[in-house]
C-alpha cells in the first residue's frame, strides 16, 4: 500500500514535466497510476471478501505514538476501487478534454496524480491522525483544481470557499479525533472498537466535532452552499471530487465510525435529521437549475445527504443497502458529470435551454447518459435500483424517515429526467446542437462507467457477497442485494418513487413557479457571505483599534507592561526592605554623579552634537565603572566603542539637521518623562531585587579552573568568550556580519561598495612629483578639509595602532585584550586614517571589500567550529598545538586563537562597511549634491518651482 | 559587599533607563538611537553588577577568590558589540530617513493608517472581492459569484 502512496506522489511530480514534454497526453501515461491502486485493489479481493483485512505498518514518529498504519477492509476496499478506477477514467478523459496548449494543464496533472493519492491514502489510513493529513490534503488539493481557472474571480471564490468551509469542518474533526484517540489511548479505528468507549459530555462533543468534519466534508446541510458554487472546477474536476472521491469521503469516515460511534447519543439524529433535509432541499433545488452541472450538483448534494442517513444510522440493512449506494451513486454521478463535460466541450455551453436535438446528432452519448441516469432514478435492472431497494428495505420499521426518503427519491426521479430530457431532447423553434465528432476518449470513460452500473445490477447477487463483511460489523444481516426480492413493498415504494418523479416532471410547466418560488429562507450562500462579510469587518475593526501605526505609541504599550507586571513583581520582592551600602568605593559616587547628569541633560539636549557627546559621555563613565568594578576587558571594549561609535555618528551628523525637530511632541513630552520615570524606577528596583536573588551558586565560580585546564589560557573572560561560551560569540560575530550588510545595503544604490574610488589617477595626478606625502589619499582631499597635523599624527600612529591591536588580539588569552578589543583599535587605526585623508586613503589603507573581510572572519569563526568537529571533539573544543619557530623558539598556540581571529576580522569588517558607507558613500553623496545640499527629498523640492 | 551592590549604581541604572526611554518614545530616529544606546548602558551595568566585584579575573594575577565573576563580563562584553553594530545600523537607517524624506523622523505605518481609514469607513480588507464586479469577468459561463454587499449599518 505504501508503494502505491509513493508511486502517486512521485508521479505528481514528474506529471509536470510528462505535460509540458507531450501536452495533456501524458494523462494517459497518469491513468495508469491510479489504475494500478485499481489493480492492485482488484487482486486482493479475495483477502478482503471474507472479512479479513490487508494490513501494512510502518514505523513514522514514534515519539507522538504515530504510525503509517495502513489497513484495508471492505469498506475501504470498496473505496480504493472507486479512487483508483474513477480516477484512472477520468484522467484520461483529461487527456483529449483540455486543449493541449491550454495553460495549466502541468499544474492540472500533478494536483489530480496528487489528489488521487491523498485521497487513497484517505481511504486505506487505519490511523485517524494519518487519515487527517490525508483529508486535509485532499482539501488543499481541491483548492487547487477547483481554482483551475486562476483567472476567473468565480473560479477563486469558489475554491476559496470549498478550502473555507471544508478545513474549518476538518479543524473541528481533528479535535473530536484527539478526543476520542486521547480517551480510547489509540487513534486506529480498527482498535477502537475493541475498546469500552468513555461516556458523558466528554464524548458527545467529540462526536459532534468529528460529524461536523465529516458533513462539511460531504456537503451536508448546514455546510451544502460550497458544492454548487465549487461548480467553476473543470468538469473531469467535478465527475471525480465531486461525484466519486472527495465528498465521499465524509460518508466513508461515517461509515467506518459508524460501527462504534453510532450508539452515541447525538449521533443517529444529526445524522439522520441533517442527511433527510439535505436530500430534500438538494433534490428539490435541483428541479430549477437550468445549467446541467448545477443540476447535477444539486442532485449530488441530495444523494450525499441520503447517503448520510443511510451510512450513518448504524444498522446492519441500512449499512449493505449504504455500501450499495456508494458504488452505485459514484458510478452513475461519475458518468454523467462526464457527459456534461462533453457536451460542454462540443457545444460551448451547458444551459439546457440553449442544446437542442442531441438525441439525435449524438446518439450513443444520449445511450451512456439515459444508462446512468436511469441508474440514478433506480429504474431496474440498474445498479441504482437495487440500491434503492436495499435502502428502502432497511428502513422499512422507520415509517418516518422512510416516508422522507421516498419523497427525496421522487425528486431524484424528476430530476433525473429533467437532466436527460434538458441535455438531449428537442426545443421547439431551436437549431440541433451539434458536438461534431466525439473524440472515443471523451466518450469511452462515462460509458464504461454506465456500463458498470448496468453490469453490476443483475450481478448484485457477488456484489452482495463481496460487501457482506462490511455490514456484519453491526450484526447479522437481513437482507440480500438481489434485483429481484419478490413482491414487496420496497418493490412497491420504488414503483411509487418512479411514478410520483415522472408525474412531477410532467407538471413542470404549471409547478414552475412554486420550484421558483419554494427555497430554503436562508441558503446557506448567504451564511456563509455574512459569515465571512463579519469576520472581515472585525478583523479590520480590531486591526484599526490595536495597531494605529505610531512606533512610540507601540514601544510605550510595551515598556507600560513592563513596568506594570514585571514591576508588580517587584512588590512581592520587597527590595526596599534590604539594607544597602551607599557606595563601595569614594571614586563610584564622583562618576556615577557625572553619568546620571550628563544622561539627564542628554534627554533635554536640543543640538543632536550635543545630545550624542552627553551620550557619549555616559558611555565612557560607564567604562569607569568596568574598571571600579575589576572588569579590564570591559572597560576597554567600552571605552573602544564609545570612540567608534562618536566618530560614526559625527560622520551621519554632518548631513542631518543640526537640531532635533520640536514639532507637535512637545504636548506629550510629559507623556514621554513619566513613563521614562516610572519604567526607571522599575529597572532599578528589578536589579536591586535581583541581586539580593541569588540563591544557588554560581556556574561562574568554576570558570577559573576551568579556563586554565580547558581552555588553556588565563584571561578568564576571554577563555569564555572563545570557549566556554563561545556558540554565543559565533551566533554575535554572525549578528554583526547582518548588521554590516545592513548598514551597506542601506546607503549604497546598486552595488555593494559602489563606483570603486580610482585612486591612482587621481592620487597620481594631484601628487607633485618628487615629493614626499604623509598620506597618499591626503592630496585629494579640498585644501579646507585638510589638516597636515592630522595627516601627519595618523600617519605616525596608525601602524603602531594596528600593531597594538594585534597584539591585544594575541595576548588576550592570558592578559586583558582579544578579538573584540583588537578588532576595535584597528578599526580605530582605519578611522583615523578615514579622517584624515579621506576616503581615498581608506582604499589605501584597507584596500580589500569590507565583504571578504566580514566573510572570511566568519568562515574563519566556523570553520575552527567545525574543524575541532571534524578531528573528534565537540564544536569549538579547544587544545593546544606546540610548535617551534627559528628566533622564537618553542611556543604553543591554542586553538581557539583561530576563531579569536575570526571575531577580529569580523570587527574590522564591520568598522569597514560603517566607514565606507557612512563615511566615504556619504561623501560621495555630499560632492554630487554639490555641497552640504539636501538629500534626494531636497533636490526634489528644488527642483519643483 | 560587592562593588555593584550599592544604592548609588541602582540609581544610576534606573536613572540610564529612565532617561533612556524617555529618549525611545520620541519620533527622531537620532534621539531613539541616543535612547537605545543609554538603555544598553543602562542594562550592561545592571547585567555586571549582578555578579560579584574584585580583582580582574585574570588567573595568576590575585587571588582567585577574589576575582570578580567573568561571565556576567563576557555576556556584557558581547553586548557592547552588539548595541555597535545595533548604532551602526539606526544611523544608517536614519541617514536613509534623511536622504529620502528630509528628516530622520519615524512616520506613521501607511498600511496600519490605511487600516484605520478603512475601518472609519466600514470597509472589509479583501481587495478581491471589491475590485471587480462579477458582470466584468467576460469568460463567466458558470454561476457568477455572489456580489458582495457593502455594509452600511
Amino acid at each position: 500500500m505504501l508503494v502505491l502512496l509513493i508511486l502517486h506522489l512521485v508521479a505528481a511530480v514528474v506529471a509536470p514535466l510528462l505535460v509540458r514534454r507531450w501536452g495533456p497526453r501524458a494523462c494517459y501515461l497518469l491513468a495508469l497510476v491510479p489504475a494500478s491502486a485499481f489493480g492492485w485493489a482488484l487482486v486482493r479481493t479475495p483477502e478482503v471478501a471474507h472479512g479479513g483485512a490487508v494490513v501494512e505498518t510502518y514505523p513514522w514518529i514514534s515519539e507522538l505514538g504515530l504510525d503509517l498504519a495502513l489497513r484495508m477492509t471492505t469498506l475501504s476496499w470498496l473505496m480504493t476501487l472507486l479512487v483508483g478506477g474513477v480516477g484512472a477514467l477520468v484522467l484520461g478523459y483529461s487527456a483529449r478534454y483540455f486543449p493541449p496548449d491550454a495553460l495549466g494543464n502541468s499544474r492540472y496533472a500533478g494536483v489530480m496524480v496528487a489528489f488521487a493519492g491523498a485521497m487513497l491514502g484517505l481511504v486505506l489510513a487505519d490511523d485517524l491522525l494519518l487519515l487527517y493529513v490525508c483529508w486535509e490534503l485532499t482539501t488543499v488539493f481541491s483548492y487547487l483544481l477547483i481554482g483551475h481557472s486562476s483567472e476567473r474571480r468565480s473560479s477563486r471564490w469558489a475554491a476559496a470557499q470549498a478550502l473555507t468551509v471544508t478545513t474549518l469542518g476538518g479543524l473541528a474533526m481533528l479535535i473530536g479525533f484527539l478526543m476520542l484517540g486521547h480517551h480510547a489511548g489509540t487513534y486506529r479505528w480498527s482498535e477502537l472498537g475493541q475498546q469500552p468507549l468513555p461516556g458523558g459530555a466528554y464524548l458527545v462533543v467529540a462526536v459532534l466535532l468529528i460529524l461536523l468534519g465529516a458533513l462539511s466534508k460531504s456537503a451536508v446541510l448546514p455546510f451544502t452552499s460550497w458544492l454548487p458554487v465549487a461548480m467553476a472546477a473543470p468538469t473531469p474536476v467535478s465527475a471525480y471530487l465531486h461525484a466519486a472521491a472527495m465528498v465521499k469521503a465524509g460518508v466513508y469516515l461515517l461509515g467506518l465510525l459508524t460501527p462504534v460511534l453510532a450508539v452515541v447519543g447525538p449521533w443517529r439524529p444529526v445524522v439522520v435529521i441533517a442527511g433527510l433535509a439535505t436530500m430534500l432541499v438538494g433534490g428539490w433545488a435541483a428541479l430549477r437549475q437550468t445549467d446541467l452541472k448545477l443540476l447535477l450538483a444539486h442532485g449530488t448534494v441530495s444523494q450525499l445527504g441520503l447517503l448520510t442517513v443511510v451510512v450513518g444510522v448504524g444498522t446492519a440493512d441500512a449499512a449493505l443497502a449504504g455500501a450499495a449506494m456508494l458504488l452505485a451513486h459514484a458510478l452513475f454521478k461519475a458518468a454523467l458529470f462526464l457527459v456534461v463535460g462533453v457536451i460542454d466541450h462540443g457545444a460551448g455551453t451547458r444551459d439546457l435551454r440553449a442544446l437542442s436535438g442531441l438525441r439525435r446528432t449524438a446518439p450513443v452519448l444520449t445511450g451512456v447518459a439515459v444508462l446512468a441516469a436511469a441508474s440514478m432514478a433506480g429504474l431496474p435492472p440498474l445498479l441504482g435500483f437495487v440500491a434503492k431497494e436495499a435502502v428502502f428495505a432497511a428502513f422499512a420499521d422507520q415509517p418516518l424517515v422512510l416516508a422522507v426518503l421516498v419523497a427525496g427519491t421522487v425528486l431524484t426521479v424528476a430530476y433525473s429526467i429533467r437532466f436527460v430530457w434538458g441535455a438531449f431532447a428537442d426545443r421547439s423553434g431551436a437549431v440541433a446542437t451539434d458536438l461534431g465528432r466525439i473524440a472515443p476518449s471523451l466518450l469511452i470513460p462515462p460509458a464504461l462507467l454506465a456500463v458498470v452500473g448496468l453490469v453490476t445490477g443483475p450481478a448484485a447477487g457477488a456484489l452482495d457477497h463481496l460487501l457482506r463483511p462490511y455490514p456484519e460489523l453491526f450484526g447479522a444481516v437481513g437482507q440480500h442485494l438481489a434485483l429481484w426480492h419478490g413482491l414487496t413493498p420496497a418493490l412497491g415504494l420504488s414503483v411509487l418513487a418512479l411514478a410520483g418523479g415522472t408525474a412531477l416532471f410532467a407538471l413542470r410547466g404549471p409547478l414552475a413557479p412554486a420550484v421558483a418560488r419554494l427555497r430554503w429562507p436562508v441558503t446557506g450562500q448567504r451564511g456563509y457571505e455574512w459569515i465571512t462579510h463579519r469576520f472581515d469587518r472585525v478583523a479590520v475593526d480590531v486591526t484599526s483599534v490595536t495597531q494605529r501605526g505610531s512606533l512610540p505609541q507601540y514601544l510605550g504599550l510595551i515598556l507600560i507592561v513592563l513596568a506594570a507586571v514585571p514591576g508588580g513583581a517587584v512588590f512581592l520582592i520587597r527590595p526596599w526592605e534590604q539594607s544597602l551600602d551607599l557606595w563601595a568605593t569614594p571614586a563610584q559616587p564622583v562618576v556615577l554623579l557625572v553619568v546620571c547628569v550628563a544622561a539627564l541633560l542628554a534627554v533635554g539636549a536640543s543640538r543632536r552634537l550635543t545630545a550624542m557627546l552627553l551620550v557619549g559621555m555616559t558611555g565612557y563613565g560607564t567604562a569607569m565603572l568596568f574598571v571600579l568594578y575589576g572588569a579590564p576587558d570591559l572597560a576597554l571594549t567600552q571605552f573602544l566603542v564609545e570612540t567608534m561609535t562618536i566618530a560614526i555618528f559625527v560622520l551621519v551628523l554632518r548631513r542631518l539637521p543640526e537640531r532635533f525637530s520640536m514639532r507637535p511632541l512637545r504636548r506629550s513630552r510629559w507623556i514621554r518623562r513619566t513613563i521614562g520615570t516610572i519604567v526607571g524606577t522599575t529597572v532599578a528596583a528589578l536589579a536591586v531585587g535581583a541581586a539580593a536573588a541569588r540563591q544557588a551558586r554560581s556556574i561562574s565560580e568554576e570558570f577559573p579552573h576551568l579556563a586554565v585546564e580547558q581552555g588553556h589560557g588565563r584571561n578568564v573572560v576571554n577563555v569564555t568568550l572563545v570557549d566556554i561560551r563561545a556558540w554565543d560569540t559565533l551566533g554575535e560575530a554572525a549578528v554583526l556580519v547582518a548588521a554590516a550588510t545592513g548598514v551597506a545595503s542601506l546607503i549604497f544604490h546598486q552595488s555593494r561598495t559602489g563606483p570603486r574610488p580610482r585612486r591612482r589617477e587621481i592620487a597620481e595626478d594631484a601628487e607633485p612629483a618628487g615629493r614626499e606625502v604623509w598620506l597618499r589619499g591626503g592630496a585629494t582631499l579640498h585644501e579646507r578639509q585638510r589638516s597636515i597635523v592630522l595627516e601627519v599624527v595618523t600617519r605616525l600612529i596608525s601602524h603602531t595602532a594596528v600593531l597594538f591591536s594585534l597584539y591585544l588580539l594575541f595576548s588576550g588569552h592570558n592578559a586583558p585584550g582579544g578579538g573584540f578589543a583588537g578588532g576595535l583599535v584597528a578599526s580605530l587605526a582605519l578611522t583615523m586614517r578615514y579622517l584624515a585623508g579621506g576616503r581615498y586613503e581608506l582604499v589605501e589603507a584597507a584596500p580589500i571589500g569590507a565583504g571578504t573581510v566580514l566573510g572570511a572572519g566568519l568562515l574563519l569563526a566556523v570553520g575552527s567550529a567545525v574543524v575541532s568537529l571534524v578531528v573528534g571533539g565537540t564544536v569549538l573544543e579547544s587544545t593546544t598545538v606546540d610548535l617551534w619557530l627559528p628566533l622564537i623558539g618553542h611556543f604553543y598556540l591554542v586553538t581557539s586563537l583561530f576563531f579569536d581571529v575570526g571575531v577580529y576580522l569580523v570587527v574590522i569588517g564591520l568598522a569597514l562597511d560603517v566607514l565606507r558607507s557612512l563615511g566615504a558613500e556619504v561623501d560621495r553623496h555630499i560632492e554630487t549634491a554639490g555641497g552640504a545640499g539636501g538629500g534626494l527629498a531636497g533636490r526634489q523640492g528644488e527642483a519643483r518651482p | 559587599m560587592s562593588a555593584g551592590a550599592n544604592l548609588v549604581s541602582f540609581v544610576t541604572i534606573g536613572v540610564l533607563v529612565g532617561c533612556g526611554v524617555t529618549l525611545l518614545l520620541e519620533r527622531s530616529l537620532s534621539r531613539v538611537l541616543l535612547g537605545v544606546i543609554l538603555i544598553g548602558n543602562g542594562v550592561n551595568l545592571l547585567i555586571v553588577f549582578g555578579g560579584r566585584a574584585g580583582e580582574p579575573p585574570v588567573v595568576g594575577v590575585g587571588d582567585e577568590s577574589a576575582m570578580s565573576d567573568a561571565l556576567p563580563q563576557a555576556m556584557v562584553l558581547t553586548a557592547i558589540v552588539i548595541t555597535f553594530g545595533f548604532t551602526a545600523f539606526l544611523l544608517a537607517i536614519s541617514y536613509r530617513s534623511w536622504y529620502l524624506t528630509g528628516d530622520d523622523e519615524v512616520p506613521d505605518d501607511i498600511e496600519d493608517r490605511e487600516i484605520v481609514r478603512r475601518a472609519a469607513r466600514r470597509e472589509v480588507s479583501a481587495a478581491d472581492l471589491a475590485s471587480e464586479p462579477a458582470v466584468a469577468d467576460p469568460q463567466q459561463v458558470d454561476a457568477p459569484a455572489p456580489p458582495r454587499e457593502e455594509d452600511r449599518g
